[in-house]
């Protein structure tokens, strides 16, 4: 079920194109830069499709595999790692966006980057972006595909430092390397266990090892839970999830065309991927795992959706409206249905790219001036942008038949109709938690798609209806952007009417021509092959039709609303409400003070224990400690043994008179050991025996005597006088022992005794 | 052939001698003297990589030097010091090409202790008779203490002593453990010798094995160096030339962790496992310090030493971890660090020089005037931080999944790391702290605006600053992209050096005399003397109570 093809091609010739242009971009000039840039995607894009139609005709339930380096890529003992690429139903949605997207994205930056002197070197990381998000989508193993998710985060560091001479600019790219970085601790980890457990890393396999991943593994959890759960830390991070977003709204110092292809399209949506193409673990029952992703997603969609609604930086808005989407994505893989989390991934891509291309068309004509109240009735003086800008924000309100409208749809049916397996041991107040969950899910996701309705109208009303609020510098210089710009806009404005006609749900196609269904279904279909589910359908029409247009009435109360407000121009009542609303407003503005929490309790706190453990620790601890033990040591003893040869006679001669009165104590106290003596007075049987010498302390020494040598002591005895009756006449033979028990010393001798 | 090792060990010291001939004046002609000689050098070791068989020991040869003490001239190598000896060889050529400019001063000597210094580590790597090894062990000592002192920075004479002491506590308990081995090698077999390949047989008890691994590991770990260890290292490394510090840390700090995995873990394996907890334990700090520590220093050079004590951590955490992944991971490591951080020092070296300074604060947006500067700083710092396509990744990888899974089934030892998933994810978050100093650093220095007036007229690279960090440039992208060039090398010998150790230790300690592994072991196994002694006490215990029952 395997076919090979040369995938390799599709990474290597955007990357070779980043090399071109990094070292000879200069020197050749900006139409050598654009062609090769452009011509590298090409290339890619169309091989990747043939790829694709080839994988489509041929190997239907299958996939095509390659490897970027033949052989082992690593290897260490009974680890062995190849550097395989496999493209399948599911990674091949991704390979069609990527290189298609960046394609139209190359096209518009060759106008929106006219002036800019370091061309070459935009396009240079533009096409290394493209890459490395192609290793990502077609690594056929956690590690292939690690590689590429740390090459687009170098990509995105690079080009949101792109202007590096502002440190605002370097700061945010900074920011977002190191952010992205905490959530690849966690992807490490995830990989770990996976290795530590199954021993492999490849994503065709996991499926081979359901019994070893239901095991459990630490704390009760089994294994694929904890590899769920760190994995999805490194999607949280790369794409800009609670509490890993942060990076995200930053971002948006880069150039805009990098706004639109990396930050919307593309590498914020790689964690999606990764969710669905580790499904396996996620689907572990019961389903805590998917509760958890689908919890993330659902309060990141509300939270950045509030948020975007007084923001008044155009991109601003469309980052936080960005991190909202990403968050529906996920509670559309978090509610089991992949299919529609990964078509939501298709039709985002198509109109939030278009969105901020549309923002860059804007800024570009108003001259870099990004503050939306500084705009107003650019609609006459930009024609193209406007109306594309209307059908892009017709398809992320969810406005029917604009693709926003089906693959919102399908997550919050999937969401609404979802059941979370649950374990049977739980307590029944959880169990009503877990059954009432996606209903919750349903309602924060409607609220999301209320306000995201409301802020993406308010947006269009306040840029390009009303009377013109900026400088009449400005006005002057307003002007519609070059077709290389214009045509992107308008390509992807047909995307965004297009695509979502792939996914119709099968509820509106019922009673078509069967040819027809096949179309209108095709997307579901096509990663079912790949073994992504659509996942649960609500149980009668009515309650799909019903929930349909909930979500469009939803939706166009948020028009009507941002309609009332703004258009023509920001409303009294809407500046009336500002100061009503005026601790809510503080908050929304301020973005929950999420920022300046983190710098509180991070930040700062990270900085502070680097420098007290640099100043305090190192310095004065262990190096202060052993740089002044070692010397410490040998400069004692030098001390020492200076005061006793320092030449002072008279101190000489108290060490003469202390070593004599010491060796006095001794021959005193210790010699009189030596030849321990005794008398023997015999009185008939009867015999006395008086031991050692005057000098003896009483009770110092221990005696042991054997009074009829036989080599057994009979008697033990602190007293020096002892009396012994013998029972018969002999000639006795007495052994005494004294023993010194402080010194461990002994001495003995023999006496005699004769007994009539 | 098989004459390679010695010609490559001396023939740096034929190159000092040369100069030696060559009156003082002439410092281009010592200059060039020195260059030749490296390049000579590193294309003879280039030598040694065709048909190489990493899993024994290769080109050896076995002169005798002083027989009646048992001492040889023996050297080999295999897949573990392969690769050590080739960054040497290649790092040479490199360190001749940064001194050009920043060393005017007493060339002659210089390129004299530089050449020695080559020699001295050289015969190091290669040696396989352990008076050989202290002996080339204390050659390095000499010339680096002389670089430090004689070309360093203000506090070069605090710098450079303390380098000597701290390396020479190490080094003297080690010349006692060699000379216990020595003596019971004696006791086991009777015969006088310091041959790695017969010491390394030797059995111990597991008291000896303790003390001797504990003097042994503490030489290699202040080499490394291992917190609490460490502090000799920033001093050093910030008053040493740039080429003093490129040679310190990419070579001479591969001696911490060369000594470990060639002498003190198979040698010692019993006590291996005794220290491997508190070892790992150590490194693990070393790593979460070493990177928050490096996050708050203000001198460049700094910063990158104390990055460099977080690195070195990752290698004596994966080679205490035992497994394939784990050592292997350490001895990638190795090279990684030895490209990234020596290259990181010579682009130090590249401002150093044009500015007189190493404050961070002195500069900042850099890459306005040195464009090609910045691309290569670029680069070696994302091959610092572990950057996947670059040189720090592979090693990192492999030491984490190997610290992670040093419980999995199959290593064949006993299970010391209770908590290795623990160490693991200590060990990774030096991932996210490598992003937050490194990129700190390339922040305040080469983005921003250029505010300093007297970075204004600063000049970008110039070719022969070009073509040293061209070379490093090309080994750090090989050693991210094709692992596998230097990995088919390491890990045969890793796995035969793991077996090893798994050998030795199923044979356990020796309980009383010392024996050798494989020799003839009822000769000396105690457990057959002693039941013949405990019979003997009874049977002279009898006699004096029957003689007491006769009178």
């Amino acid at each position: 079920m395997t076919q090979q093809f040369p995938l390799y091609l599709i990474i290597v010739l955007p990357l070779l194109g980043a090399v071109l242009n990094l070292l000879f971009g200069r020197r050749f000039g900006n139409g050598f830069v654009s062609l090769v840039a452009c011509s590298a995607v090409a290339g890619a894009a169309l091989i990747a499709t043939m790829g694709v139609f080839t994988l489509a005709s041929d190997v239907p339930r299958g996939m095509l595999v390659d490897e970027l380096i033949s052989g082992d890529f690593m290897l260490a003992g009974d680890l062995k790692l190849a550097a395989g690429l496999m493209l399948d139903p599911l990674s091949s949605v991704l390979v069609l966006i990527v290189t298609w997207i960046a394609l139209l994205i190359h096209i518009y930056a060759t106008g929106y980057m006219e002036h800019e002197p370091d061309y070459a070197r935009f396009f240079g990381y533009l096409n290394l972006f493209t890459g490395a998000m192609l290793i990502l989508v077609l690594g056929d193993s956690l590690p292939i595909t690690f590689i590429g998710w740390e090459g687009v985060g170098l990509a995105s560091y690079l080009l949101i430092g792109f202007w590096y001479t502002e440190d605002k600019n370097a700061t945010a790219g900074r920011k977002a390397f190191v952010v992205n970085r905490i959530g690849d601790f966690g992807f490490l980890l995830g990989m770990c266990v996976l290795y530590t457990v199954i021993g492999t890393f490849k994503y065709s396999e996991l499926g081979n090892h359901i019994i070893e991943l239901r095991a459990p593994y630490f704390m009760g959890w089994p294994v694929a839970y904890w590899a769920a759960a760190l994995l999805f830390i490194g999607c949280m991070g790369k794409s800009a999830q609670i509490p890993l977003y942060v990076w995200l709204p930053d971002a948006m110092a880069g150039p805009t065309p990098v706004s639109a292809l990396i930050h919307a399209a593309t590498m914020v949506t790689a964690g999606v991927y990764v969710v669905a193409r580790t499904h396996v673990l996620f689907d572990m029952q019961p389903h805590a795992a998917r509760m958890l992703v689908a919890g993330i997603g659902a309060t990141t969609a509300l939270f950045a959706a509030t948020i975007g609604i007084v923001q008044r930086d155009f991109k601003k808005v469309l980052a936080y409206s960005t991190v909202s989407q990403l968050g529906f994505m996920f509670v559309g893989v978090g509610t089991g249905a992949y299919a529609a989390g990964i078509f939501h991934l298709l039709t985002h891509a198509f109109f939030k790219a278009g969105l901020f291309l549309g923002a860059g068309s804007v800024m570009h004509g108003m001259g870099g001036e990004g503050d939306i109240t500084k705009m107003g009735g650019l609609g006459k003086h930009m024609p193209w942008t406007r109306w594309t800008f209307f059908i892009y924000c017709l398809a992320i309100a969810g406005i029917f038949p604009f693709a926003g409208f089906f693959s919102k749809d399908a997550i919050l049916a999937g969401a609404f109709a979802t059941h979370f397996q649950m374990a049977e041991a739980m307590p029944e107040w959880a169990k009503t938690a877990v059954h009432v969950y996606p209903y919750i899910l349903w309602g924060m996701l409607a609220l999301a798609a209320l306000c995201t309705a409301f802020y993406m109208w308010r947006l269009y009303f306040i840029v390009f209806t009303g009377s013109f609020r900026g400088t009449a510098e400005q006005e002057h210089h307003v002007h519609e952007s070059p077709s290389e710009m214009v045509l992107p806009l308008v390509i992807l404005a047909i995307g965004s009417v297009v695509v979502g006609f792939l996914g119709v749900p099968a509820v509106m196609t019922h009673g078509f021509p069967e040819s027809a269904e096949q179309v209108l279904g095709f997307f579901p279909a096509w990663l079912a092959k790949a073994g992504i589910l659509a996942g649960d359908e609500p149980h009668s029409h009515a309650v799909e039709w019903a929930l349909m247009a909930l979500a469009l009435g939803l939706s166009g109360a948020g028009i009507g609303l941002a309609a009332m407000l703004y258009r023509g121009g920001i409303s009294e009542t809407a500046v009336t409400l500002k100061t009503k609303l005026g601790g809510l407003y503080q908050l929304l503005w301020n973005k929950y003070y999420v920022d300046e929490l983190y710098h509180l309790i991070f930040v700062r706190p990270l900085k502070v224990i680097a420098r007290v453990l640099w100043r305090f620790a190192d310095a004065t601890v262990v190096d202060g400690g052993l740089t002044k033990l070692g010397p410490a040591i040998v400069g004692g003893l030098g001390t020492l043994t200076r005061r006793l040869q320092n030449g002072d006679v008279q101190r000489y001669i108290i060490a003469v008179v202390a070593g004599a009165a010491a060796i006095l104590f001794v021959a005193t106290y210790w010699l009189p050991l030596r030849g321990v003596q005794g008398t023997v007075s015999v009185d008939k049987r009867k015999v006395s025996l008086a031991l050692g010498g005057g000098k003896v302390v009483p009770g110092r020494l221990v005696y042991r005597i054997d009074w009829d040598g036989d080599g057994k002591w009979d008697e033990t005895s602190r007293f020096t006088s002892l009396v012994h009756e013998y029972g018969g006449p002999g000639d006795y033979t007495i052994k005494i022992e004294a023993q010194d028990p402080q010194w461990g010393v002994a001495d003995s001798n023999t006496l005699h005794a004769k007994v009539e | 052939m098989s004459m390679i090792l010695p010609i490559l060990t001396f023939l740096p010291l034929l190159g000092a001698l040369l100069c030696l001939l060559v009156p003082r004046e002439e410092a281009g002609l010592h200059r060039g003297i020195g260059l030749v000689t490296s390049l000579v050098t590193f294309a003879a070791s280039l030598l040694l990589l065709p048909d190489f068989e990493p899993a024994k020991m290769s080109y050896v040869v076995r002169w005798p030097w002083a027989p009646s003490l048992g001492i040889e001239f023996h050297l080999g190598i295999d897949g573990i010091s392969l690769w050590l000896v080739m960054l040497t060889t290649f790092l040479l050529p490199v360190v001749f090409l940064s001194t050009f400019t920043a060393i005017t001063d007493k060339v002659r000597e210089f390129v004299v202790c530089a050449l020695v210094l080559q020699t001295g580590m050289l015969g190091a790597f290669l040696a396989l008779d352990l008076f050989l090894f202290y002996v080339m062990w204390e050659v390095m000592l000499v010339p680096m203490y002389f670089i430090i002192g004689i070309w360093g920075g203000d506090r070069r004479l605090y710098a450079s002593i303390k380098f000597v002491i701290y390396t020479m506590v190490g080094s003297l308990l080690m010349l006692i453990a060699i000379l216990f081995l020595y003596i019971k090698g004696h006791e086991a077999t009777g015969v006088w010798s310091f041959d790695y390949d017969n010491l390394r047989k030797l059995v111990l008890t597991a008291a000896e094995q303790k003390w001797c691994f504990a003097a042994f590991a503490l030489a290699f770990c202040i080499k490394v160096p291992l917190f609490p260890l460490h502090t000799w290292l920033p001093d050093a490394h910030v008053e040493a030339p740039t080429a003093g510090s490129v040679i310190l840390a990419s070579v001479l700090l591969k001696f911490g962790p060369y000594g470990l995995i060639r002498f003190a873990m198979p040698m010692f394996p019993q006590a291996l496992l005794d220290w491997a907890p508190l070892l790992s334990l150590l490194a693990v700090i070393g790593i979460v310090y070493g990177s928050l520590v490096a996050y708050a220093q203000t001198d460049i050079k700094k910063l990158i030493a104390y990055s460099s004590v977080a690195h070195m951590g990752f290698v004596v955490l994966g080679l205490m971890m035992l497994n394939s992944r784990g050592v292997n991971g350490a001895l990638y490591q190795c090279l990684a660090h030895g490209i990234s951080t020596g290259a990181l020092f010579l682009s130090v070296g590249v401002i150093y020089e044009r500015r007189h300074t190493r404050r961070m604060e002195e500069f900042g947006g850099l890459w306005q005037r040195m464009p090609v500067f910045a691309a290569f700083l670029l680069i070696f710092t994302m091959a610092s931080i572990g950057l996947p396509g670059l040189s720090g990744f592979v090693g990192e990888f492999l030491i984490i999944i190997g610290t992670f899974s040093a419980n999995k089934a199959g290593t064949g030892m006993p299970q010391v790391f209770e908590h290795a998933t623990l160490l693991a994810a200590l060990a990774a978050t030096g991932v996210v702290f490598g992003a937050v100093y490194m990129l700190s650093l390339f922040q305040r220095v080469m983005l921003g605006p250029l505010t300093n007036p007297l970075n204004r007229k600063l000049r970008d690279l110039s070719g022969r600053e070009i073509w040293m960090l061209l070379p490093m440039l090309v080994m750090a992208f090989w050693l991210g992209i094709c692992p596998k060039t230097f990995l088919k090398d390491i890990d045969p010998a890793v796995t035969a050096t793991l077996s090893q150790i798994r050998e030795k230790f199923a044979a356990g300690p020796s309980e009383g005399k010392p024996y050798m592994l494989g020799g003839d072991k009822a000769k000396a196994a105690p457990g057959k003397a002693d039941p013949a002694a405990g019979k003997a006490e009874p049977a002279k215990g009898n006699p004096p109570a029957a003689a007491g029952g006769q009178p």
